[in-house]
């Protein structure tokens, strides 16, 4: 296998963009090729996971021109594994849409918006170079312009309203702080740039660039204080879409800071201590509002926010253990959050309603149903053995080691807030007694839909439940995985000699 | 709008539009133009004459709906992005067939790519147009 094969998930997710605009009416076979494509998108990336885990970094410069002048591909194993994870949620979704869309919602191209969306998502992942690392971007956020508008309801254009305007602003924030980049260096390569930020003589110019691109980022990866635009919007549009943007979008946002504030923006005493601050006002911030919501989806993305704070605390703390333990919270939130929203659709479809007041009977009417959402739920609150403890115990580690006390006391607060929130929808849900459902205008209760489309909503939510337990049960690899990133993350030697030997 | 001066104008001026557009297209790979800009072009073109008549004689001219267009063109560009993998170089290669051509100049990638940015141009500004020209009617 040549190194020049590593772009495939992403002319896979092309390839399938292509195909559905071909069948433009034909909403049939657009679920067909969406669930196709992604399961060939799945096992390639598998393939490329082990390739790379067991061959070093994969490299490829597109357009054949060498290194700091071209655009880099790279997949080392952190990327490698995000698209496994993207694979993962991606299948997931589409199953989960092609059961629960109406044909009249999906015949406004939904299948190639979504296909262009992961085709974003999958190509920052790959991206060896700043400012193709913002084009991707660019693409992610048109591509869910499209989607969270998809229908047109007056709820929804308010909410894509609020999420469009602070993402513009984002990206406007981002594009500046790459110029100051280039114009500090000449460059845009980032293994390139690693070498050459060090060397740039005015450090304080590459701090306020480093906060520059953490502001740009950080409103879209949704940290305190410029998370206000996603729970405002997140509720909005259908599950199927809110558990695509839960699950990954804000993540790519992750993983681009992760990446860019371990290779050249070091944090530093002055940058790590931002961060960690920004990380724990996140963590609390997010708990309070999940507190005090009454809405399934709204909780729900409260807790995205409340979550986001984890992973940035990893970065913020910067030792093996504590980037370890952000990387894994990464792989499992992606999975556990595109979960708890199509949870949320299901208890959607059996309720007739999102909000506390009409939800319940769950346990009475669905008891096999119950066990299964109770695996995402008691994950995302991080049980043990399941898939939210690991990552957890790794950071508290690594801010027990980094005398960070005050960060330890935040992840604690965070995820104790998360356990009684979650316990307090689970007795409303699955314990309480079953309200009248609400049938709202052309509304369809899950006892009225076919076989098929049953297994369609209920099938992945299994499916994504079985990874959570991988990850959970099967700790003991992932944490040989995410230990290997971390060491390639704070040890970015090789990284760099493999992008720039072409030179 | 049907004014009898456009309406001849349109009748000759469209064939001529189609034609420059290609030539903008061809001449792109050095020289200013290429597929976008020569896909708003011919979709002027088109447009002009849609008005200087009615929308539904560009229907007529055309045969199929424009928005077809857009995935031909995407895959053509698409094809352009990957063939390079299938000779062993890392995509978006430029590959060149030996030898220059009349007209044309020489062929490569890059001229694929060209022409599948242009279809998609012309596919998705006449979709756009259509649909409000559409919308029109209906008030």
């Amino acid at each position: 296998m040549t190194d020049n094969l590593l772009i495939l998930p992403v002319i896979i997710q092309l390839v399938i963009a292509v195909i559905s605009l071909f069948f433009w009416s034909r909403t049939n076979y657009q679920r067909l090729s969406s669930i196709v494509g992604n399961v060939i998108f799945l096992a390639v990336s598998f393939i490329l996971f082990f390739y790379v885990k067991e061959n070093g970094i994969m490299v490829s410069q597109g357009g054949n021109w060498p290194a700091p002048f071209g655009i880099t591909f790279v997949l080392d194993l952190f990327s490698a594994s995000m698209l496994v994870i993207t694979g993962l949620s991606g299948l997931a979704v589409s199953i989960f849409t092609a059961g629960s869309m109406s044909r009249r919602r999906a015949l406004f191209v939904f299948f190639p918006i979504y296909h262009f969306l992961l085709l974003g998502i999958s190509g920052s992942f790959i991206a060896g170079d700043l400012f193709n690392l913002y084009v991707w971007f660019e693409l992610i956020i048109i591509a869910s312009f499209g989607l969270i508008t998809l229908g047109g309801g007056r709820r929804q254009l308010e909410g894509a309203l609020k999420y469009v305007t602070l993402n513009l602003v984002a990206s406007t924030l981002f594009l500046t702080s790459i110029a100051f980049v280039y114009g500090l260096t000449g460059s845009l390569n980032l293994a390139d740039l690693a070498v050459k930020i060090p060397e740039v003589e005015n450090q304080d110019l590459v701090s306020i660039a480093a906060l520059l691109f953490f502001v740009g980022l950080g409103i879209k990866t949704a940290v305190f204080p410029m998370y206000f635009w996603l729970p405002a919007s997140y509720h909005t549009p259908m599950s199927a879409i809110s558990a695509i943007f839960g699950g990954l979008l804000t993540k790519v946002g992750v993983y681009a800071l992760i990446r860019v504030f371990s290779l050249f923006f070091l944090p530093d005493s002055y940058i790590g201590t931002v961060i960690s601050a920004i990380a724990a006002l996140t963590l609390i911030m997010g708990a309070m509002g999940a507190f005090i919501q009454k809405d399934v989806r709204k909780v729900f993305s409260w807790l995205i926010v409340c979550h986001i704070g984890f992973m940035i605390a990893g970065l913020g703390i910067f030792s093996t253990v504590a980037l370890a333990g952000a990387v894994l919270y990464l792989f499992h939130d992606i999975i556990i959050k595109t979960n708890i929203f199509m949870v949320s659709g299901l208890l959607y479809r059996i309720n007739g309603a999102h909000t506390f007041k009409f939800i319940g009977g769950l346990y009475e009417h669905y008891p096999k149903l119950s066990f299964l959402i109770a695996i995402p739920l008691f994950s995302l609150i991080g049980i043990p053995p399941l898939s939210g403890f690991w990552p957890k115990i790794l950071l508290i580690e690594g801010g027990i080691q980094g005398f960070d006390y005050f960060i330890v006391a935040a992840i604690l607060l965070g995820s104790f807030v998360t356990l009684v929130t979650i316990g307090k929808l689970w007795v409303t849900a699955v314990w309480s007694e079953q309200k009248q459902v609400k049938y709202v205008k052309h509304f369809i209760h899950f006892k009225q839909l076919s076989k098929a489309q049953r297994i369609a909503y209920v099938f992945p939510i299994a499916f994504l439940s079985v990874v959570s337990l991988f990850f959970g049960f099967g700790a003991f690899w992932m944490l040989d995985i995410a230990n290997r990133i971390a060491e390639e993350l704070i040890n970015p030697e090789l990284y760099i000699q493999s992008i720039l030997q072409f030179q | 709008m049907t004014t009898l001066i456009l309406k001849t104008a349109a009748t000759y001026l469209m064939p001529l539009l189609l034609l420059f557009s290609v030539f903008i297209l061809l001449r792109g790979h050095y020289l200013p133009g290429g597929g976008f800009i020569g896909g708003l072009i011919a979709s002027i073109a088109l447009v002009v004459y849609g008005y200087a008549n009615r929308i539904d004689r560009i229907k007529q001219f055309l045969r199929f709906h424009p928005g077809i267009l857009i995935p031909v063109g995407a895959s053509l560009s698409t094809l352009a992005a990957v063939l390079p993998l299938f000779f062993n170089q890392p995509v978006m290669t430029g590959l060149w067939l030996s030898g220059s051509y009349p007209i044309i100049g020489s062929i490569g990638t890059a001229l694929l790519f060209d022409i599948g940015v242009y279809f998609v141009v012309v596919g998705a500004t006449l979709t756009i147009i259509f649909s409000i020209a559409e919308e029109n009617v209906k008030i």
